[in-house]
């Protein structure tokens, strides 16, 4: 495993019991003081707003509600309507190839990153914590940025591409076509430092020996990196993707940033027409029923994760 | 084997690769160099920006700061609030997990797991109906709080695991000599997971600094806006004004860059602890 915190998770966990001479019921008590808070704050923010939408999600939300209180019950209008909407489909599938295209593109420029950061050469520790950069700074800020540099005819990256002969007049987010293609490349810029952080740790856990052997029997690089870096790693790499795909799939504030979902709805996700519903439209049911459907492709994947972690943590 | 016994062949492939990392290093930070560079070329407006500014200009600046520098203050009020929220919840709750043998720990532990994977757009939904019948709406308390549950699945998480290290040994040494259970974990406990506190702090502030989502769905009015949802409106309206824009999120991004220079350690140890747990 890759971390001291991680290994320590052999160590027992050993009762305070020194108060022997209370009543244990009490003592108890005293215990759950500790973990009761965080129990109930993560039923109200959490909990609570999982059974919320299932419920709202066969409600009929107008803005009125919001000063009427009321919002009757309508079986499954909402999510008959959501699904008859063409632009349900279409999110679903921009949400997928989003997803999809990020991971492949973090996953296999983060391994790339964090395969060469193992060579020792001066400076690696300060340029490995400054390629961190990018993922602190806020998504939305990020997006902001992007938009500037791939405007279609202000932009940096057209004159860049004019000034090396190629066709500097892309509309990278004004093109329907160009739209998500162009959204996934910034989330993938986005996405590559944490990718890296991870995949470098999980290498530095790579035995030694192994390498020793593979040289000594006179393996090529690529027959090591394929037959003991990635075997060895493969705990690591199930969990950076799914941890990824968690945080791809619900992504707002960059798609907002850049394209507000447009154009001509290229860019709209489950997340963002989860927004667009109930905080655009006000149809906080219709909103509900998307918000669903997002939460069952987490579930999913939650099941894999935990997987993960268990096959991992024993 | 030190760097000065390396044969001077391979000492310069060496700083081969350092060129090689440099050079990525340059293309990822690309977009953040730009940001600055065009922030301080206010004037260009929409047109093409010099690569590198010619002279200073630090109008761009003054106006974001009249601008956004109120919003930048919420960010900093909100974030603190969320992280001293986070902290106080999930302290406790760690050293529960990570201690006492509570029946449902298992459970409990596995939650919180779980919460990491709600899909925050989700939560908003349901919240904001909420927040409406509650009064939270547009109040820096509501988004505080919405904040914090950013940060305390993965601040337990992070110092469970943390806690569980250290020696049972010393707890019952500490609650022998008298002190009571929330004695040991103030004055022992606490001090002992230092690391680990200021690791789960940090990132609760970097969440709640980075977040739009609960800032642009649970506030109506202008009243709490933190800088995020500030520069989302700017561009909305400045569209024109890229270098205001552009130095806004250069002020947005400082926490980030100062933070990174003052603590990777921790934070690479919050990127890799708290995630692949």
């Amino acid at each position: 495993m890759t971390t001291p915190t991680v290994t320590a998770r052999g160590a027992a966990p050993t009762a305070g019991v020194p108060a022997a001479a209370r009543p244990r019921y009490r003592r108890r008590l005293a215990q759950w003081g500790f973990v009761a808070p965080a129990v109930l704050f993560m039923l109200l923010f959490f909990g609570y707003p999982l059974v919320r939408n299932v419920v709202m999600s066969f409600q009929h939300y107008t803005p009125k509600t919001f000063f009427t209180g009321e919002a009757p019950l309508n079986g499954f209008d909402n999510w008959s309507a959501v699904f008859r909407d063409a632009l349900f489909g279409k999110a679903l599938w921009h949400t997928l190839v989003f997803t999809a295209g990020s991971l492949l593109g973090q996953f296999c420029a983060g391994l790339a990153l964090a395969v060469f950061f193992t060579r020792r050469f001066p400076l690696n520790g300060v340029l490995r914590s400054l390629i961190l950069l990018p993922w602190l700074v806020p998504m939305v800020v990020s997006g902001i940025v992007w938009r500037r540099i791939l405007d279609q005819d202000t932009g940096v990256l057209n004159s860049f591409l004019d000034a090396i002969g190629l066709d500097g007049h892309t509309p990278w987010l004004t093109s329907p076509h160009m739209a998500l293609l162009s959204v996934i490349l910034v989330n993938i810029w986005i996405g590559i430092p944490f990718n890296m952080v991870i995949l470098y740790g999980g290498l530095q856990e790579v035995p030694r020996e192994l390498y020793e052997a593979a040289a000594l029997d006179g393996a090529s690089a690529w027959r090591t990196f394929r037959s003991i870096t990635l075997p060895t790693l493969r705990p690591v790499i199930t969990v950076v993707l799914v941890l990824g795909f968690m945080s791809t799939v619900k992504i707002l504030d960059l798609i907002l940033a850049l394209t507000d979902g447009g154009p001509a709805d290229a860019t709209q996700t489950l997340g963002t027409l989860t927004y667009q519903n109930s905080f655009v439209r006000l149809d906080f049911g219709a909103g509900a029923v998307v918000g669903n459907v997002l939460i069952l492709i987490s579930a999913v994947f939650a099941v894999f994760y935990l997987r993960a972690n268990r096959t991992e943590g024993k | 084997m030190a760097a000065e016994n390396v044969k001077p062949r391979t000492r310069r492939r060496r700083w081969g690769s350092t060129v090689a990392g440099a050079l990525v290093l340059a293309v990822m930070l690309f977009p953040l160099y730009w940001m600055l560079d065009t922030a301080l070329q206010p004037e260009a407006g929409l047109l093409e920006v010099d690569p590198v500014p010619h002279r200073l200009d630090l109008s761009g600046f003054t106006k974001a700061l009249d601008d956004q520098g109120g919003h930048l203050l919420t960010s900093l009020l909100v974030s603190l609030g969320a992280v001293v929220i986070c902290l106080a919840i999930a302290a406790p709750a760690a050293y529960g997990l990570a201690r006492f043998r509570l029946r449902g720990t298992r459970t409990i532990v596995f939650g919180t797991l779980i919460t990491q994977m709600v899909p925050g757009i989700v939560i908003a939904n349901a919240l904001y109906t909420s927040y409406v019948d509650l009064g939270l709406v547009n109040s820096y308390f509501g988004l505080m709080l919405a904040d914090a549950s950013l940060g305390i699945p993965f601040s337990i998480v992070l110092m469970r695991s943390f806690m569980q290290s250290i020696p049972g040994e010393v707890i019952e040494a500490a609650e022998m000599d008298g002190a009571g259970r929330l004695r040991t974990f103030l004055r022992v406990v606490l001090p002992m997971s230092r690391n680990s506190l200021i690791t789960s702090g940090l990132f609760a502030f970097l969440f709640s600094w980075s977040d739009f989502m609960f800032a642009l769905t649970l506030n109506t009015t202008d009243d709490v806006k933190p800088v995020t949802l500030g520069i989302y409106q700017y561009i909305g309206a400045h569209v024109g004004d890229w270098g205001s824009v552009m130095a806004a999120s250069v002020l947005s991004a400082v926490p980030a860059a100062i933070l990174l220079v003052l603590a990777q350690k921790y934070i690479a140890a919050g990127i890799t602890g708290g995630s692949v747990k």
